[in-house]
């Protein structure tokens, strides 16, 4: 009876966790076969002729999406050299110095990720217009380095947290400049941290698209953007192969992430 | 008079240390100024200026004009967004304590290890990527009903389209779940095994020990996470327009539709508002969830 009993729940489990695994993965395989149906129409359940011709015409390299890979990758590039610019030292202020009102500049930091963004977005557009960077770089870099920097920032300061006081008075002890100290001691112990930081702001820049939506258009066109107007215009082969190529930073990310982003590390993370 | 000159006349020593401690301040504020600096242009900033372009009539008085436009335009979209994000919140909440509770409590180790495997892979796929995957997915002839009609689940004349306000709460509980199961899942496994094994051990059945003994405890973390979710939803645009038909349609897409056809700043600030009272809204539960458990004894 017990046997009939736990064969049963063996089962029901199983049926759960297949039901599981097919809405988790079966938006993601019709994805993948979008990206090699040459053609597939309705009465048919899979793609009539699989192909990679529009592998090739995306990747032709004056093909519009190798374009738009190039400016994604140099935004997201530019956005992180920003970004960390601006909270390495916001982290390290945060971390070791005496600072008023610490938590208050913590919220700070906070707040552009906890507002509903698209208000924002169509006023900072507005903005942008009048000072003549709507539909630059400059523009995209800039708000998706005031987007990311909440990032940056926390993951800095609690990187700093995490290096050991006593290996930076050793330092001072014998003679060190406080600035060599940081950064000869300080700033490579807390590097993995940071780097993680920056990987982080990178993947958000890459993959934003309301800010970009708003401020970046018509001029640039990432990757984002790219999938939208081929999706919205019926490419469905273009649009899938776009958002495959933006899943692949995306995975690498998740497979890597813990061994830039230490335990320790991550439980000072907003402290 | 004497005690007060000792006052602002310390030993040598002190005075050196309070003139370094004062310049470390300084240093502090000069370090962390560029960044605040970048959050009050490209956040505080705006956000001035779309409250007040909201509260600004046409003769540059104040007015509440904008806000009759946008509730007399958009009020079914209105009810229609917050419809969608709390449904999607309670949805996903459903969902992330089934994985956490089963990933904290489950006794089958091969259950548990493909789950873990499977459940995180959401949390790092772009919103617009997951609307792309749901677009082709959900729809009448996607690989869902497909696979249904093949199972045999369903006849082929059955098959209907989710592209509507139900392709938005999948694609949002589909996107979201990682991210709450991940922080409950992390907050269940620091909780005291020896309550919940002792529960267990007293008869309550696996589901009860989680309602009742494990989720009380880490019901902040929940909270925290669902709130998060909700700003989230709040704001995307690209699941909205990619996903959903034109009408009804949430916010997001009515701002972005005031300003592109129209360039009307006003009534599009007014909606921006409107997501803003929503989201205080739900800062206000949470909060108010906060102070009843810390005025509890």
């Amino acid at each position: 009876m017990s046997r009939v009993a736990s064969l049963l729940r063996a089962s029901l489990a199983a049926v759960l966790l297949a039901t599981f695994a097919f809405a988790l993965v079966g938006p993601l395989a019709n994805l993948a076969l979008w990206s090699v149906a040459e053609r597939w129409y309705a009465p048919y359940k899979l793609p009539v002729t699989y192909g990679t011709r529009y592998w090739e015409q995306v990747f032709r390299p004056t093909g519009d999406a190798m374009a738009s890979l190039g400016t994604s990758v140099w935004i997201a590039v530019l956005t992180v050299v920003v970004a960390l610019a601006l909270s390495v030292p916001a982290g390290y202020a945060l971390a070791r110095l005496k600072l008023p009102v610490r938590s208050l500049f913590m919220i700070v930091f906070l707040l552009p990720q906890a507002f509903p963004s698209v208000a924002i977005y169509i006023n900072v557009a507005r903005i942008f217009y009048g000072l003549g960077i709507n539909g630059t770089v400059l523009g995209v870099v800039l708000v998706h380095a005031a987007h990311g920097l909440v990032y940056s920032v926390w993951i800095a300061a609690a990187a700093f947290a995490a290096v050991d006081r006593d290996l930076e008075l050793a330092a001072r002890n014998i003679g060190a400049s406080p600035l060599r100290t940081f950064f000869t001691v300080t700033l490579p112990l807390a590097a993995p941290g940071v780097i993680a930081s920056g990987i982080f702001v990178f993947l958000e820049s890459l993959d934003e698209f309301t800010g970009t939506f708003f401020v970046g258009v018509p001029q640039v066109t990432t990757l984002p953007l790219l999938l939208y107007n081929a999706a919205t215009g019926g490419n469905y082969q273009v649009a899938s192969i776009t958002a495959l190529i933006l899943l692949v930073p995306s995975v690498l990310f998740m497979l890597f992430i813990e061994r830039f982003l230490r335990a320790d590390v991550l439980a000072k993370v907003g402290a | 008079m004497r005690d007060g000159a000792w006052n602002y006349a310390p030993s040598g020593h002190e005075d050196k240390r309070r003139i370094m401690s004062l310049s470390q301040r300084q240093l502090a504020l000069l370090l962390i100024a560029p960044g605040l600096a970048l959050v009050a242009a490209l956040f505080l900033y705006p956000l001035c200026f779309s409250l007040v372009s909201a509260f600004t009539g046409p003769e540059r008085g104040f007015s509440l004009q904008a806000f009759g436009k946008a509730f007399e335009l958009y009020s079914g979209d209105i009810l229609f967004t917050i419809v969608i994000v709390v449904t999607s919140c309670a949805l996903t909440a459903l969902a992330a304590v089934a994985i956490a509770g089963t990933l904290t409590l489950g006794e089958n180790p091969w259950l548990v290890g493909t789950l873990r495997a499977l459940y995180r892979w959401p949390l790092f796929i772009p919103f617009i990527v997951a609307a792309q995957c749901m677009r082709t997915f959900l729809a009448k002839n996607g690989l869902m009903n497909n696979t249904f009609v093949s199972l045999g689940l369903m006849e082929p004349l059955q098959a209907v389209s989710y592209l509507d306000w139900r392709g938005i709460i999948i694609t949002f509980v589909w996107k979201q779940t990682p991210f709450v199961a991940l922080l409950l899942a992390g907050a269940l496994a620091s909780l005291d095994r020896a309550t919940l094994e002792a529960g267990r051990n007293l008869g309550a059945s696996r589901l009860r020990v989680l309602i009742e003994l494990a989720l009380p405890q880490v019901m902040p973390t929940l909270l925290v996470a669902l709130v998060l979710s909700f700003v989230t939803m709040l704001s995307v645009l690209s699941v909205p327009m990619m996903v959903a038909g034109s009408q009804p349609t949430m916010l997001t897409v009515d701002m972005a539709f005031r300003i592109n056809a129209y360039g009307d700043y006003a009534t599009a600030n007014a909606l921006g508002v409107i997501t803003y009272l929503i989201s205080a809204g739900a800062a206000i539960l949470y909060l108010r969830h906060g102070m009843a458990k810390e005025s509890a004894p």
